[in-house]
């Protein structure tokens, strides 16, 4: 692997490519880009051993805009394709950009596997809870009722919870973030990068032409203190104007349940402090939804080793030298 | 051990091997009776002894179907000779039928006068009904035409491993080597190798692996003793004449794993990574390659087929040779990554080992029905490199120029071959490394004037570079690019001229392979039979048969399909008659014929098993004329 050769520290345009954009004006995928170019930049990526793969949708147009290597390859399969980059070369740094459709829907399966695998790659998930680039049909993540040209009665399908799905394939890194909050994304997606094995982040993505603010509930600035709740290992899990909310364990229905200090004596030593390691609280985080509060942040952290260290720490068998390998077994000379 | 030290030590047996040229021998019992180990072994004797073969292991897709039953009848057939041995034989001289069911589904291949080896032991009343036979045949006369050897196996094996603390069922499960045992004897063949065999592989159960040899022994001793005097005479089958040099047996399975890693190395690659997903008749190839790393490949078991292609083509974006492979049905789940490897022009190597189909079909069963779907089976104008093994032992050579021209012209490459060449073996002579070809891959890695799709002019491949080397940054993917630059493009004009590209990218590959020669007989004449794939065997005997006859008949025999070798068609065209006999509907002949503007004829068969040599002799025989002069018959 030929290392980094740059003199000076790299910046986020560095990173852009020289292609047009052409996400629609406002979309949140400029704002996840600009995230991205950022992180490339702190972490000081290097261009060259820098991957994008993508798969199908708006959010696979990703690659193109990257200036390190990009493959826009087919709907639903990056995660396979991504696969055999890092099977082929380990050393590569992989990036994964899909969508609600191409993640969850045609490549459900190979998220599925690609999780429980635990490859080492940066899954980003951009839910904009619709397909976009098909002009604007219901997704499995859609909300039950949600009207759109194939559901124009309302959708009848129970949507997919993306944070859920990918701790039940056996995700070992599982976080959220919101297109339009620049900090919290950039760090979330630093921590996605520092953890070695598949990490997965889902991204709250707003598509202002086919589902214009469906995340307003908890994104929008005026209900943000009261439905956001960022979550920090070790720390307790307030939220809500001046941190007076927080999240109480309910031993008997073993649920999360919302409280306020100060109110029927609630104090902070009833707060469950979060621990990134508990695939269990992360499951409930998960399933946190309004008008309660969204958990953002980094939900489950809990590494073991991946698959290509796994794979190439296996022993290889013999020499190498294929006359051997034909002589193997019963032989004769004539 | 040669037949002349058998015959002095018995005591009763007929004084002097029959010397024959030939020989077809047939192992059939249930699915859990062994036959295919059984096949295996007396393979692997039959081949140290010096004689030429081809074998043809047939068994059912259910691993366990219920005892006794006739779906549940494996089967392993081995033609054998001291001349040349190019098919697994026509009709049988000796059938091994180890209960009713194989009985009743194997005697009509056995020729009249054969000899039928039955386990009388297990032909009870019960095993006769699940068989469909409403009386016993040894007693009812109906076997009348045939040698009938009479034999209650089971007890035989009880009485061998008396003592020897087996359990009855492990006493009953090695009844084949006892059948086997008895067949090595009857060829004068040596039995020290299976006896090695069978204690290496129950070395951790010696108690199974003596009584096994004890059985193995009991079956030669039988025959050596002569019991059957009169009725069974040991048969001499001598080494076939063969070039000098190292041998060993192949399977086609074997042989495209090993050209694939010679492959590997001729291109000078570190890595392949092989992908595939668990389907019959395929799997094999991903299981032999899987303890190959010491030799560069990496194998993944994907999730599914998709998943399988699209790693392999993950791994070739990124500096690997990426190869996955399948069967029909798998296949077709492979075909839209397969646009983007011919989109993103990547190399990448595409095993199909056909089975009959369509849907399911017949899993375990052979047929070369995958054609159109290799040539032609993708969306859009998507074309890419097809080639096909004739032989289990060309499927060496035929991996090799897979990866070859995989790497040479940045493209898949569908390699064919079928369920019969996957399983069946046959003797090789072990190459020398020497000879073996190189073709080292050069990657770009001069940043001076990069763009992802420069080509080479001559080959119109573009340049290959791989995700770590500076300055050569890019983004490929499947939306059209510009022939230029490489970045997206949707300008009308421009995607005529990529698919103008694409295909005469592929099309050039005919001025880089050889001309197609005539495998048998003069390069005019009345009538040419051209064959693709595993049919090669019957139809070079069938070819051979007619010639001696005195018929105008040439063989030609394609190992390249897309593109046609470049004299293909001036070569067709100076026969009167071409006739194309297919394990198919009628696939190559349609292409032939839409290339070439030539009268071929459709010959197929359907039944998931090769051609005998007959079928294809008579086909030769309606079509031409017997006195060398040319004209219908």
């Amino acid at each position: 692997m030929t290392a980094t050769t740059a003199p000076v520290k790299m910046q986020p345009k560095d990173f852009a490519s020289d292609q047009e954009v052409r996400w629609c004006p406002g979309c949140g995928d400029y704002a996840i880009l600009k995230a991205v170019q950022k992180v490339l930049a702190d972490i000081g990526a290097s261009r060259e051993n820098t991957v994008f793969v993508s798969g199908i949708g708006c959010s696979s147009r990703f690659p193109y805009y990257v200036s390190t290597y990009g493959f826009h390859t087919v709907h639903g399969r990056a995660p396979a394709v991504a696969t055999g980059v890092k099977l082929a070369n380990p050393a590569l740094d992989v990036w994964v950009m899909t969508g609600d459709g191409d993640g969850l829907s045609i490549g459900g399966n190979h998220m599925l596997h690609v999780l429980r695998r635990n490859v080492d790659l940066q899954i980003v998930l951009f839910n904009n809870e619709i397909y976009g680039l098909t002009k604007g049909q219901y997704s499995p993540t859609s909300r039950q009722g949600t009207v759109s040209p194939t559901s124009p009665l309302g959708s009848l399908e129970r949507p997919l919870s993306a944070a859920t799905f990918a701790l039940g394939a056996g995700g070992r890194f599982v976080a959220r973030g919101i297109d339009t909050q620049q900090g919290p994304l950039v760090e979330v997606l630093k921590r996605a990068h520092a953890h070695r094995g598949a990490s997965f982040v889902e991204v709250f993505q707003n598509c202002l032409v086919f589902n214009d603010g469906v995340f307003d509930e908890f994104t929008e600035k005026a209900v943000a203190e009261e439905r956001q709740l960022h979550v920090e290992h070790g720390k307790p899990l307030l939220f809500g104007k001046n941190r007076q909310q927080g999240l109480r364990l309910d031993p008997a229905a073993l649920a999360l349940e919302v409280v306020t200090l100060g109110q029927d004596g609630v104090t902070m030593e009833d707060i469950v402090v979060h621990d990134e390691t508990n695939r269990a609280l992360a499951g409930m985080l998960a399933a946190l939804e309004p008008p309660g509060p969204v958990a953002l942040g980094v939900l489950y952290c809990a590494p073991v080793q991946d698959f290509t260290t796994a794979v190439f720490n296996q022993p290889a068998k013999g020499s190498g030298d294929i006359v051997a390998l034909l002589k193997q077994g019963k032989t004769w000379t004539v | 051990m040669s037949p002349s030290s058998v015959v002095p030590g018995a005591a009763k047996s007929a004084a002097l091997p029959d010397v024959r040229e030939r020989a077809v021998v047939r192992f059939a019992g249930d699915s859990g009776d062994g036959m295919q180990i059984t096949g295996s072994r007396f393979t692997m004797e039959t081949a140290l002894a010096g004689s030429d073969l081809a074998t043809f292991p047939d068994f059912p897709a259910e691993i366990r179907a219920p005892v006794g039953t006739t779906f549940g009848v494996s089967a392993f057939q081995i033609h054998f000779g001291s001349a040349e041995v190019a098919t697994a034989g026509d009709e049988l001289d000796v059938l091994v039928a180890m209960n009713p069911a194989a009985l009743t589904t194997n005697i009509k291949d056995l020729r009249p006068g054969g000899t039928v080896i039955v386990d009388t032991g297990a032909f009870t009343e019960r095993n006769l009904l699940k068989a469909g036979y409403a009386a016993n045949p040894l007693e009812n006369g109906s076997l009348s035409e045939f040698r009938v050897l009479p034999i209650d196996i089971g007890k035989l094996t009880e009485a061998a491993v008396a003592g020897l603390g087996l359990t009855s069922k492990q006493t009953a499960r090695s009844r084949n080597m006892w059948a086997l045992g008895l067949v090595l004897w009857m060829y004068g063949r040596d039995r020290q190798v299976t006896t090695d065999w069978l204690l290496k592989k129950f070395s951790d159960e010696p108690a199974i692996a003596n009584a096994n040899v004890a059985v193995l022994n009991a079956g030669h001793a039988f025959g050596e003793t002569a019991e059957l005097s009169g009725e069974l005479r040991p048969v001499s089958i001598g080494a076939a004449p063969a070039e000098r040099g190292t041998y060993r047996t192949v399977s086609g399975t074997e042989a495209i794993a090993w050209g694939l890693v010679a492959g590997l190395k001729a291109a000078g690659l570190e890595r392949m990574v092989f992908a595939g997903y668990p389907i019959t008749p395929a799997s094999p190839v991903l299981q032999v390659l899987t303890g190959l790393r010491a030799h560069g490949v990496v194998t993944f078991q994907a999730e599914d087929e998709i998943a399988a292609i699209c790693a392999a083509i993950g791994a070739s974006f990124a500096g690997s040779l990426g190869v996955t492979s399948s069967s029909g049905p798998g296949i077709a789940l492979k075909t839209e990554a397969m646009g983007l490897a011919i989109a993103t022009e990547l190399p990448l190597i595409i095993v199909d080992s056909q089975r009959a189909g369509p849907s399911t079909g017949l899993p375990t069963k052979t047929e070369q029905s995958d054609l159109f779907q290799a040539v032609l089976g993708r969306n859009g104008d998507a074309p890419l490199a097809v080639i096909s093994a004739s032989t289990p032992s060309d499927c060496f050579d035929v991996a090799i120029e897979a990866v070859r021209l995989a790497t040479k012209y940045m493209t898949p490459v569908f390699l064919l071959t079928d369920g019969y060449l996957a399983n069946a073996a046959e003797p090789w002579k072990i190459p020398d490394p020497a000879s073996l070809p190189t073709f080292p891959v050069q990657f770009r890695t001069d940043p001076e004037g990069f763009q992802p799709f420069l080509r080479n002019p001559a080959t119109l491949a573009r340049v290959w570079a791989r995700p770590g080397t500076p300055g050569l940054e890019h983004r490929i993917g499947g939306i059209e690019r510009s022939a230029t630059s490489g970045n997206i493009s949707y300008d009308p004009d421009n995607h005529a001229t990529m698919t103008e590209l694409r295909a005469a990218k592929i099309a050039g590959i005919a001025a880089d392979i050889p001309e197609q020669e005539v495998s048998q007989g003069e390069d005019r004449g009345e009538l040419a039979v051209v064959g693709w794939g595993s049919t090669f065997g019957p139809i070079h005997m069938a070819v051979q048969r007619a010639r001696a006859e005195g018929r105008r008949v040439s063989h030609i025999h394609l190992r390249y399909i897309s593109p046609f070798p470049r004299n293909l068609g001036d070569l067709l065209k100076r026969f009167d008659r071409v006739i194309v006999p297919e394990m198919n509907n009628g696939q190559l002949v349609m292409l032939l014929r839409a290339a070439y503007l030539v009268p071929a004829e459709r010959f197929s068969q359907v039944n998931g098993k090769p051609f005998k040599v007959s079928t294809v002799l008579d086909a030769i025989r309606e079509r031409t004329s017997g006195n060398g002069k040319g004209g219908a018959a």
